[in-house]
This record gives structure tokens, sequence and C-alpha cells, in this order.
């Protein structure tokens, strides 16, 4: 009898942790390694945080498709574009320097790949706010906190199409903002805007859509509450050295 | 001279399942609208203020060109469709396709193929030269093959807007079923 009572409160107990597994499988609230996430010296990063972390301003059903679908894409499209080539030992900063002499294929997937990458890690669900340096050079650059918010806003509003608003380290040390068309950044030899990239907003459609769909502006101003102040406060400093 | 956004030729939920009245309610109620609103604001007190929506298509560049070719090419793409109609070319049109890319089904590669690869946004178009040869064609955003000569016949919009809603990031899927709903008596008037 006591046999089994136990026995059943393990059968309960299976079928729970099943079932778990079951809804954790469908949703997929984290992302995932996969297989072929490591190719040569070019790794598909993992997500820093999961799926659902940037709700209500990001939703996890564009959070997966942008990064499991459209990014992994990018991945996959430069690794095969540069597979037996002698670009497969340069680093993605040597290619964009060099990105007039390139295919597009090598342009478009490699810039696709760089720009997540840097996207993802300057958000955050609690990115702080911007070190004293940063904050001191933002004022410094565009007079206030409030002006730079605008000028970016309106480089991201005013892209025409697809692409990506910047903030940038220029090569004078001083900060600027621009946008690129389609997959381009600022690092690339061909871009309007040149530096480094601290802070970079997507602008292409598949970025907002599903919750915003026309409403780029909304968009747009919801990313302030969830800039990564601390990952671009550093880039900062890095960007400096 | 204001602009007007121009009636559909079907109701919204006509083109479902392949575009669905929620893509047709954001894209033709919500994107077109804008620009139709977009370019009224910003030709007063300009050379285009009374020109018509062609003439400005030809001649603007900027913030009034991409406003007034992306009303002219989505009223374009709009008008292709039809819940019912012929699926397939017929008579001289058929017979340019023929000879210009060997067969109907070797044109659809070639169409799918310039509106797969379009990177970022903008429309795939088949158009007619001088000579009455047909070309496909790719332009980024709001371009238009008028603006190099041709004669517009057909376009695919492959902004992401137009089929986000319905497809997510797989475009093929889009390009795939654009065939089921283009009235092809619509885009043989064309070609004259």
């Amino acid at each position: 009898m006591k046999n089994r009572v136990i026995s059943r409160t393990a059968g309960i107990g299976i079928i729970v942790i099943l079932s778990v597994g079951i809804v954790l499988a469908i949703t997929k609230p984290f992302s995932v390694m996969e297989e072929n996430d490591i190719v040569g010296g070019f790794q598909f990063p993992s997500l820093p945080y999961g799926y659902d972390a940037l709700e209500p301003y990001i939703d996890a059903k564009t959070m997966e498709i942008h990064y499991d679908r459209h990014h992994r894409a990018y991945f996959n499209n430069f690794v095969n574009a540069i597979k037996g080539t002698p670009v497969e030992d340069m680093s993605l900063e040597e290619i964009f320097a060099q990105m007039s002499s390139m295919s597009d294929v090598i342009r478009n997937n490699g810039g696709g790949f760089y720009n997540h990458n840097l996207f993802w890690k300057n958000m955050s669900p609690n990115g702080g706010e911007p070190s004293d340096e940063l904050t001191a050079a933002i004022e410094k650059a565009f007079g206030s906190f409030d002006n730079f918010k605008e000028l970016f806003g309106s480089a991201a509003a005013s892209r025409f199409g697809s692409g990506w608003a910047w903030l940038v380290v220029n090569s004078e040390g001083e900060l600027e903002v621009g946008s690129t068309p389609n997959q381009d950044n600022p690092l690339m030899d061909i871009s309007p805007i040149r530096g480094i990239p601290i802070l970079g907003l997507d602008v292409w459609e598949h970025a907002y859509y599903l919750k915003y769909q026309n409403r780029r502006p909304d968009y747009i101003d919801n990313f302030w509450n969830i800039v990564n102040w601390r990952d671009v406060s550093e880039r900062y400093e890095a960007a400096l050295k | 001279m204001k602009h007007e956004l121009p009636k559909l030729p079907y109701e919204l939920d006509a083109l479902a399942p392949v575009i669905s009245r929620e893509t047709l309610e954001f894209h033709y109620g919500k994107h077109h609208q804008t620009y139709v609103n977009k370019l009224n604001d910003l030709i007063p007190d300009t050379p285009f203020a009374d020109s018509s929506l062609e003439e400005i298509v030809m001649k603007s560049d900027g913030g009034i060109f991409n406003n007034a070719a992306q009303i002219w090419n989505h009223t374009f793409y709009f008008e292709t469709f039809s819940p019912s109609g012929r699926r397939e070319p017929q008579g001289a049109l058929a017979d340019a396709i023929k000879s210009s890319f060997g067969s109907f089904d070797a044109f659809k590669e070639e169409f799918t193929k310039a509106a797969t690869t379009l990177f970022g946004s903008g429309w795939a178009w088949l158009s007619m030269k001088d000579d009455g040869s047909l070309v496909i064609t790719q332009e980024s955003n709001a371009g238009n093959p008028m603006r190099s000569g041709l004669t517009p016949l057909l376009t695919c919009d492959v902004w992401e807007h137009a089929y986000y809603i319905d497809y997510r990031n797989v475009r093929p899927d889009y390009i795939k079923r654009f065939w089921e709903i283009l009235n092809w008596e619509v885009i043989e008037s064309r070609y004259k």
C-alpha cells in the first residue's frame, strides 16, 4: 500500500518534470548553443539574457526570431562566404577596414553578424547609468544628455529603409551620432560615419514589427528603457585606449 | 496639389491567407497612408507643390522622392492583386515573357531570385524596355525603374513590413505565394 502511494507520487513527479521540460522546449525561453556556433575564429554568441528579459519593450517572440533566425542566418552566411578564403584568418575589424575591396555577401552578413553581437550586449533589463566619464563626454559633444537622445533618436527615425543608428567614438576620441544603411557599420571603410561603435540601434523592421508595426518612433522611445549603460560605458573607456 | 490615398480595389480580407487582413490594415491603412500624409506635408512651397505624382517621382530626390515613390510603388503593387483573376499571362505579354526569359517558369524563377536576394528594404520589378523586351531589376528602398527609362509592369514589395506579420523572417515563402494573388489582366493592360 505504502509502496503504491510512493510510486504514484514519484510518477506524478516524473509527469511534472516531463511537462516542464516540454513547456521549456516549446517556448524556448533562453538561447541554446548549437553545434555549428563556433566556426574557425568566429563564434555565434549566446544571448546574455532570456528572450523575455526585455519585455515589455521588446517582446519575447521578436527576440527569439531576431536572435535565432536573423542573427544566426547572418553568422552562417558569413562563415560560409569566407570559408577557404584568406578572409577566414582576419578579424571582423580587419575585414571592415577593407570592406570596399570585399564582396557584398561578406559586407552584408559580416555586418549583420557583428552589429547584432553588439546590439544584444548594448541592452539589458537593468543596465544602470552611464559612467561619469561617458556622461561628461556626451554633454561635451551634444550639449546635454537630452540633446544626445534627441539626436540619436532622430538618426534612428530618419534612416529610410533598413539600417542602424550609432553612437561612435571617432578618431579624435570624440562622440558622434549617425546612421548607416542595411547592415553597414561605422567600422567599415565605406561608411559615411566612421569610428568605434559603442551603442547601436537596429531599425530594420524585423527588430520591431511584431510589437510596434509601423510605429518605429515608439520603439525608439522605448529603447532608452533597456540600454545597458554599463556596457556602453565600458566600450567608451576601451575605445579611448 | 493634395495627393490622396487611392481606394483598394478589394476588401482588406480578400487576399487572405496569402496576405492577411492584418497585414493590409497596416500596409495599406498605415504605411501607404503615411507616405501620402508626409508627401502632402513636404511639397507646399517647393517646385513640386502642383506636380503630378509621376512627375515628382521622375524629378525629385531626398524625402520628397522617398514618399512620392513609395505612394506610386504601393498603388502599383496593390492594384496588381485580386482575389480572383487569371493567374498566368496570355497574348502579347505571354509572348514577350517567353522571348525574354525562355518560359513563364524561367521568368518566375528569375523574378523570385531578384525578390529573394534584394538585401534590406526594396522592390523587385518586371519592366518593359523601349524595344518591347522585358527586364527584371531590383530597387532599394523607394527606387522606381521609371527613373531608368523603363516602363514598370509588375512589382513585389520586399520591405519587411510587406510580409513580416504573415511570414516573419521567411521572405521566400511570401514570394512563393505572391503568384497566387496576381491578376495578369491588370499586368497585361500595362504592357502597351
